[in-house]
């Protein structure tokens, strides 16, 4: 698809009763990519379920479910690259388990580990989780132009909810993103939630991908729950990036079916109805439609799919539950690179409280 | 444990001795200012990660033009004129310093560094231990920080002590020439991140003979700039100068004072302060910065849980007042002054 530089403009393929409105680029006509998409939304979807699980019996802490989302990670993990650079936010379980982190790790991380974030392999450049709203766009930037400045073929995606558009960080990293032509990919997912203040709320700006015109990039609006509108915009802008043609920013629209965090209650500020109406537009079911239309996917496919996806997840579960927990050195051991005088006291210090409250219980 | 000084004492007569270094780069007479202008020179030209980065550095070679000729030797790629906006310039930092880059931001004052606070805090000075070791931050934020120069509003502050309670960051002050280009080479080859505050009032108050060989400072230890058993005087930054004076005039009147440059004031050298404290029983810390949460309120608490029993008086702080920095009008009536110094000090000495 060609894109433009209206905003306006929201792509969309795949309609939420599964039915084509737009026509398939040749390459996206193969089933290979979209049953693989599939596979890993379900997956994304059982995995995502189970966090909000753990979470309820005590195993991890507050999360951040994605249910209902899981089409823009997948879309943004399809596409990158090994050698580019994802800087998420903390609503990026599906790209960031394509980007190899495994589920062992993000039950780590949310679950009070550090070891979560030491990602390996794809993943070893990419930051952590970002908590702080909207300060990864800048680092993205940053990485970005450290790609440039070392004239690499490398993209930095960042992702980012509708909130923090709203932010300084938001508009000074995609300002310099245009001042200097950055390798540099910024993802809305647009929910229409930040917590609890609606998208309307947020900003005057009829759509979020306006805001890319004052930083002189190209922006565009795709449907967050379409993964072949998305797989194709956030392509797009990845190989732009990686050609050297500068940054883009992509508002996905979507919707958070769940609460905010497991420690929220959305029945508080918004109407169950909305909620409903939202379900129909969710990303997984129009696949599963399409696919099955195509006569790509059976009902037996999907009940042995649901069987693999859940050992998956139950072995994972099993290997974190094993994980003890980090030594105590570890507090202090990874501050710097070498553990300065006064920290080797307290790290002393910190082992003697260990053991004493070890031996209390 | 503390640097000796190299050379015999440091004060306010012998600020051309020279340093010693081993390599035959010719000896020139070079201010603060000059000084870090080299260090930034010798630091792109030996490591090609180091980039340079901040508002008016490039083009114009800073305000101040600690960066001048760093473009036109370097080039654009390797140094930056960002636009304005300091959030994104330590944002920009972090991410480049997280893929094997060593930025060198410059914030133009101190006045204008607050809104670096939460990537300092949140991101920079956390990176390599929340990712346990996966990702660091060697990065350093410059900025021209504290009062004397009659600069106008928000520009003449000393917040140092915002960034020394950040664990993870380091914080480094230096208080000459030949300090200012060591310690400064030595942040940028740190794999931690490091805030490199200079004193602006000191930026081209005298000259020292320096060697550009490229060898750095040790960080995380104290320079004790000044031998003495009666009394330890323990400041950084602009203060030394004052401090240094102080001394000079209790000299005169018998009070053979030592005087310890902390230099870097995170993680901080507190083994040397309390050595010194040990001899002389008696401490003053002089700080530019309001007094309440102030450095010299840390280091004074720290002396006395570790050496109380030397102690003879208890700890003297000299400070700014827990006002706003004035404006200029009034600056040099907030700044302590040479005689704030040793009147503290005597009367820590009972001579008072």
């Amino acid at each position: 698809m060609q894109y433009t530089s209206t905003p306006y403009c929201c792509q969309r393929f795949l309609d939420p009763d599964g039915r084509l409105v737009s026509q398939l680029p040749a390459h996206l006509k193969e089933p290979a990519w979209l049953l693989n998409s599939y596979r890993h939304m379900v997956l994304i979807r059982h995995f995502n379920q189970r966090m909000v699980d753990l979470q309820r019996t005590g195993f991890i802490g507050t999360y951040p479910s994605c249910l209902g989302e899981e089409a823009i990670g997948t879309a943004i993990g399809l596409t990158l690259h090994k050698d580019d650079v994802f800087a998420p936010y903390y609503r990026d379980l599906a790209a960031q388990t394509l980007r190899g982190v495994s589920f062992k790790q993000q039950m780590q991380y949310w679950g009070g580990d550090e070891w979560g974030n030491h990602f390996e392999g794809t993943a070893s450049a990419d930051l952590p989780n970002c908590v702080p709203i909207a300060t990864q766009v800048t680092h993205a930037a940053g990485i970005a132009s450290a790609f440039k400045i070392r004239q690499e073929k490398r993209c930095a995606l960042t992702t980012c909810g509708d909130g923090a558009t709203s932010r300084g960080d938001f508009y000074e990293a995609i300002n310099l993103a245009g001042a200097w032509h950055l390798p540099l990919v910024v993802v809305v997912n647009n929910n229409h939630w930040a917590i609890s203040l609606p998208r309307h709320q947020q900003t005057a700006a009829p759509t979020l991908a306006h805001k890319a015109v004052a930083a002189g990039i190209e922006s565009f609006q795709v449907d967050g729950n379409d993964i072949i509108a998305l797989y194709d915009g956030i392509q797009y802008a990845v190989k732009k990036a990686r050609a050297g043609k500068g940054a883009t920013l992509i508002e996905a629209i979507t919707y958070r079916l769940a609460d905010h965090t497991t420690a929220d209650d959305a029945s508080r500020y918004r109407p169950t109805e909305e909620v409903n109406t939202a379900w129909n537009n969710e990303p997984i079911k129009r696949l599963r439609i399409y696919l099955t239309q195509q006569a790509w996917w059976s009902e037996q496919q999907e009940q042995q799919l649901i069987q693999q996806v859940n050992e998956k997840i139950q072995d994972a579960v099993n290997q974190f539950k094993a994980t003890e927990a980090q030594p105590v050195d570890d507090l202090f051991d990874y501050l710097f690179a070498d553990l300065p005088l006064p920290l080797a006291a307290q790290k002393s210090l910190a082992r003697a409280k260990y053991n004493t409250q070890m031996k209390g219980t | 444990m503390g640097s000796q000084e190299r050379g015999s004492q440091e004060s306010l007569g012998n600020e051309n001795s020279d340093i010693s270094g081993s390599s035959m780069a010719p000896i020139k007479a070079v201010n603060l200012l000059e000084a870090v202008n080299l260090a930034l020179h010798r630091a792109m030209e030996s490591d090609e990660n180091v980039v340079v980065l901040g508002e008016d550095i490039a083009t114009n070679g800073g305000v101040f033009r600690a960066t001048a000729g760093l473009k036109e030797r370097f080039g654009r790629r390797r140094v930056m004129d960002t636009p304005l906006g300091e959030t994104m310039i330590a944002g920009v930092a972090v991410g480049m310093a997280t893929q094997q880059l060593r930025p060198v931001a410059e914030i133009q004052f101190m006045g204008f560094i607050y809104s670096t606070l939460e990537h300092l805090i949140s991101h920079a000075a956390r990176m390599r231990n929340r990712t346990r070791g996966r990702l660091s931050c060697p990065l350093v934020i410059r900025a021209p920080y504290g009062g004397g120069i009659h600069a106008p509003e928000h520009h003449s502050e000393s917040m140092e002590a915002l960034f020394a309670h950040i664990p993870g960051l380091r914080v480094v002050i230096p208080s000459s020439p030949t300090r200012a280009y060591g310690l400064l080479l030595s942040a940028i080859e740190e794999p931690d991140p490091v805030v490199f505050l200079e004193p602006k009032r000191i930026y081209r108050l005298s000259k020292q003979n320096l060697r550009d060989d490229g060898l750095g400072l040790p960080l995380d230890t104290c320079f004790t700039l000044r031998q003495g058993k009666d009394i330890t005087l323990i400041s950084w930054g602009a203060m030394i100068h004052e401090t240094l004076k102080a001394a000079d005039v209790l000299a005169t009147q018998g009070v053979r004072a030592e005087v310890i440059d902390v230099a870097t004031l995170a993680p901080m050298d507190l083994d040397t302060m309390i050595l010194s404290i040990q001899k002389t029983g008696h401490g003053v810390v002089i700080q530019e910065a309001p007094r309440h949460c102030g450095v010299a309120a840390e280091i004074a608490a720290s002396i006395t849980e570790r050496a109380f029993g030397y102690l003879r008086h208890p700890i003297q702080r000299v400070t700014g007042f827990d006002t706003p920095m004035p404006y200029y009008q009034h600056e040099n009536l907030y700044l302590p002054s040479v005689t704030d110094i040793v009147d503290a000090a005597k009367r820590t000495l009972g001579m008072l």
